[in-house]
Parts: structure tokens; C-alpha cells; sequence
């Protein structure tokens, strides 16, 4: 169970926003500039410095965020893992490095056996000896998230990761991912702005808007006016 | 006596830069991360990398003359110091590394930490999430991100080293063999008319400044090639 109650200012942008995400797969879904990434950094442990107020985060009822009691978990005790819209992949580390930095305290061995474990799940295990300049843009993101998801983090935040990759690969690669977050009991937070994604998921969606919640519930239901909208621009095609 | 001045100033410019790194290096990782990972305390960072440029807009006779009196039988730290080693600092070449480690000291920093900055945040808050520690931070990621400014963060403060003139005089005076290096024979000759010697003293300091540009212009060159390709 993730519980927030985000209050943030960046520039002239004001976050404010509260939610209590219980579902295994949650959506926040926006326009660009609604206010997603920040949530996602907010709640990895990033830019703690723009909270205001009354801001806290609780993750399965341990808190990691509350400004007022002066509780500031740092990102890497959270057990978050994160996949950014840019992979940001170590750039002089090959594929299988990358996501090897994150398993530090794990033997060789056994660390050797995750790394390959993980690339073979996002289908990436041909590219374990390239370095990031040598991958193309869905490589690279699926390579972002082999590292993140090495660790085994108990919540996973993903900021529209699968933007550079094919319809049919990104569907292949969530359909994978879900089964795997399912099977170790991760609770995932995704943004997205693309209402087939969303719905695709068939998770429960935050609807952000100009860093406020707009609704919150099932995707058919949140989303049914976008949908509307695209199912007609489908029967105008 | 040029080839002991030349050996002389090889072994001080040796020294001083590879002290210069080993502490410049932490440091100006510890002013990046440390504006990344604690934006409150900037005022902080700021200060205290105003006080690591100081010496370059102090003059050299100043910081010479500070430096004289601090390892000095004048001061309690001096005299400590000349305790603990059996000598006193000043007028010896220990006293000339510690002089050239503090005058060279901006010209190590600055083009590291200006190459530590450069590396994308985004890597950085990676490294962070992934439980990464501020020392692996600055050895996995900024040290390989940041070669060329190593390269010149070294070069720089070798240079800087070798031609220095005002520092040593005040704090080293002219002692053959212990702190005339070549900026200090060249002072000499000049003053002695001897031009002859002073053109081949001259001619050493320029080779070796050329070759050292030389060699990060062409790693510079090396680099852009690879980024074009």
C-alpha cells in the first residue's frame, strides 16, 4: 500500500496532490506537464527540497517521506526501483554492468545469474556485452529496465519507459514485466500519456491535471471520456 | 647545474600533482554531489570552493610570504612542524610541495569539478537509486566520465608547478639542489648577464610546457574523432 500526500513547488509549478495506491499495477496518466515526473522523483526520494507543508509518504505503513516530523528516507533505502523516460544508462559500463551496479552485495555468482536472469526478461540477453552508445533507444530502455528491476525492489516507478520502443515490442515487454512483478510481489506505479497504455493496462488510473488530481479509480471509468475520444478518431480513420 | 634544476623541478611539479589530485579529486566530487544530494546547504559549497580558488587571485609573493611565516619559526605550527620532522619547513623542499600544493590548488579543482558537473544528474540520481555511496558515485561515474578533465586537472597543475616563481622564492629561497628550481636558475642567469644559459633555461620550460598542451589538445582531438565516428 503506497500512501502520499504531496504538496511541492518547482519554479512556478505546484504539486498537490494525495493518493492511497492499494492495486498491483497503478496508472498515472496526464498530459505532458501534469505534474507525473515530479510525483515519480517525489516519491523515489528525489527533490525533497521543493516539498512544503504537510508532505509525507508511507510505503506498506513505513514512512518515507514526512516533512513535518523531519523523516527524509534517502532513495536507495526506499527499495524503490525507477525507470526513467531517458534510460540513463552508465555510459562507459556495458549492458550486463549496468545492471550488475545495483547488486553490489550479492556474490559473484550470484549476481553473474540475476544479471543474465534479468536481461533474458526484457530480451535483452544478446546485448549484454554492448555499451550504451551501441544500443539503439528500446534497447537502451530495456536494458534501464533490467537495472532496475535486478535489485528486486519491493515498488517500482516507471516514467514512460517503453516510449521508444514498437507497439507490439512495448506490449510484449509489459505483458512480461506484469508476470514478473506479479510473481514477486511488486507493487508498480506507471505515467503514461498514452490512453491505449492505460487502458491496456487495466489497472486503476490517477488522472493528473496541472498537478492536481483530476479523478482516481478503474481505468474504464476515469478514462471512458478518452476513450470515447479514441474510438472515435479510430471510426474517423 | 641546469640538468639539477631540471630534476629538481620535475621531482616538485611530480610530487605536487599527484597530491594535488589525490586530494583534488574528493573534494570537487564532495562540491558536485554535495550540491546535488544537498541543495540546502549550497551556501556552504560555495564558500568553501571560494576558498580553494583564493590562491589564484592572491599573489604568489603573498601566499609565499603567508606561507613563511605560518611554517616559520615565528608560529606554534611552525614550530610544531619543525618538532615533528626534525627541520623546519621553509627553505626546504617539503616546504616547497606544501607551497605548491596550496598555490596549484585551484587549477586542479576547477577543471574538475567543472567535469564532475557536466555529468548528467540523471546518472548521478541512477547511481543513487541503485545504493550507490558517494565515494563509489565519484569512482564508478564521475573519475570514467570525466577523463579529459583529469587529464588537464594533471597537466594544469604540473605546469603550473613547474613555472612557478614568486611561492618559491619567498618560501624556498635559492638553495642549489633543494629548492632552486628552473624558474629560479632562469632569475639567476638573467641577472648575471649570462643570457646564453638563460635562452637554453627558457628553452626547457618551453618544451616542456608545448609538449604537455600538446598532449591534451591531442587526446582533446582523439575524443572529438571518436564522438564524430
Amino acid at each position: 500500500m503506497l500512501e502520499f500526500e504531496l504538496n511541492a513547488w518547482r519554479g512556478s509549478f505546484h504539486l498537490l496532490v494525495a493518493g492511497r495506491f492499494g492495486a498491483e499495477w497503478t496508472v498515472l496518466f496526464g498530459p505532458s506537464g501534469a505534474g507525473k515526473t515530479t510525483l515519480l522523483r517525489l516519491l523515489a526520494g528525489f527533490d525533497q527540497e521543493h516539498l512544503r507543508g504537510f508532505s509525507r509518504v508511507t510505503f506498506n505503513e513505513i514512512p518515507l517521506t514526512d516533512v513535518e516530523r523531519g523523516v527524509h528516507v534517502a532513495p536507495a533505502k526506499r527499495a524503490i526501483g525507477m525507470v526513467a523516460q531517458q534510460p540513463a544508462l552508465f555510459p562507459h559500463l556495458s549492458a550486463a554492468a549496468n545492471v550488475a551496479y545495483g547488486l553490489q552485495k550479492l556474490d559473484r555468482a550470484t549476481r553473474a545469474r540475476r544479471v543474465e536472469e534479468m536481461l533474458d526478461l526484457v530480451g535483452a540477453a544478446e546485448l549484454a556485452g554492448l555499451r550504451p552508445h551501441d544500443l539503439s533507444g528500446g534497447q537502451a530502455q530495456r536494458v534501464a529496465l533490467a537495472r532496475a528491476l535486478a535489485p528486486e525492489p519491493k515498488l517500482l516507478l516507471l516514467d514512460e519507459p517503453f516510449s521508444a520502443l514498437d507497439g507490439q515490442a512495448s506490449d510484449l515487454l509489459l505483458d512480461r514485466l506484469k508476470t514478473w512483478v506479479r510473481t514477486h510481489g511488486v507493487q508498480t506505479v506507471a505515467a503514461t500519456h498514452d490512453v491505449s497504455d492505460a487502458l491496456s493496462a487495466g489497472a486503476e488510473v490517477l488522472l493528473l491535471r496541472e498537478g492536481r488530481r483530476a479523478a482516481f479509480g478503474p481505468a474504464a471509468e476515469v478514462l471512458a471520456s478518452e476513450r470515447a475520444r479514441l474510438l472515435d478518431r479510430l471510426g474517423s480513420a | 647545474m641546469e640538468w639539477q634544476a631540471f630534476f629538481l623541478t620535475l621531482r616538485l611539479a611530480t610530487v605536487t600533482t599527484a597530491i594535488l589530485l589525490a586530494a583534488a579529486i574528493p573534494l570537487s566530487a564532495w562540491l558536485v554531489l554535495g550540491r546535488a544530494l544537498s541543495p540546502r546547504a549550497a551556501g556552504w559549497f560555495a564558500a568553501v570552493e571560494a576558498l580553494a580558488t583564493l590562491p589564484v587571485v592572491l599573489p604568489p609573493t603573498v601566499l609565499g610570504f603567508f606561507l613563511l611565516v605560518l611554517l616559520g619559526p615565528r608560529t606554534a605550527f611552525g614550530r610544531g612542524i619543525a618538532a615533528l620532522l626534525g627541520h623546519p619547513l621553509a627553505f626546504s623542499f617539503d616546504g616547497l610541495v606544501v607551497g605548491s600544493v596550496i598555490y596549484s590548488f585551484p587549477f586542479a579543482v576547477q577543471p574538475l569539478v567543472a567535469g564532475f558537473a557536466a555529468i548528467p544528474s540523471s546518472l548521478v540520481d541512477a547511481a543513487r537509486l541503485l545504493g550507490a555511496s558517494p565515494a563509489r558515485m565519484t569512482l564508478t561515474l564521475l573519475v570514467p566520465g570525466a577523463r579529459r578533465s583529469l587529464l588537464t586537472a594533471g597537466v594544469l597543475a604540473f605546469l603550473h608547478t613547474v613555472g612557478e616563481f614568486g611561492v618559491v622564492l619567498m618560501l624556498g629561497g635559492d638553495i642549489p639542489g633543494s629548492t632552486r628550481t628552473l624558474s629560479i636558475l632562469l632569475y639567476n642567469q638573467v641577472e648575471n648577464f649570462d643570457y646564453a644559459a638563460a635562452e637554453r633555461t627558457s628553452a626547457i620550460l618551453l618544451t616542456l610546457s608545448v609538449l604537455a598542451l600538446a598532449l591534451i589538445y591531442s587526446k582533446a582531438q582523439k575524443r572529438g574523432a571518436r564522438s564524430r565516428a
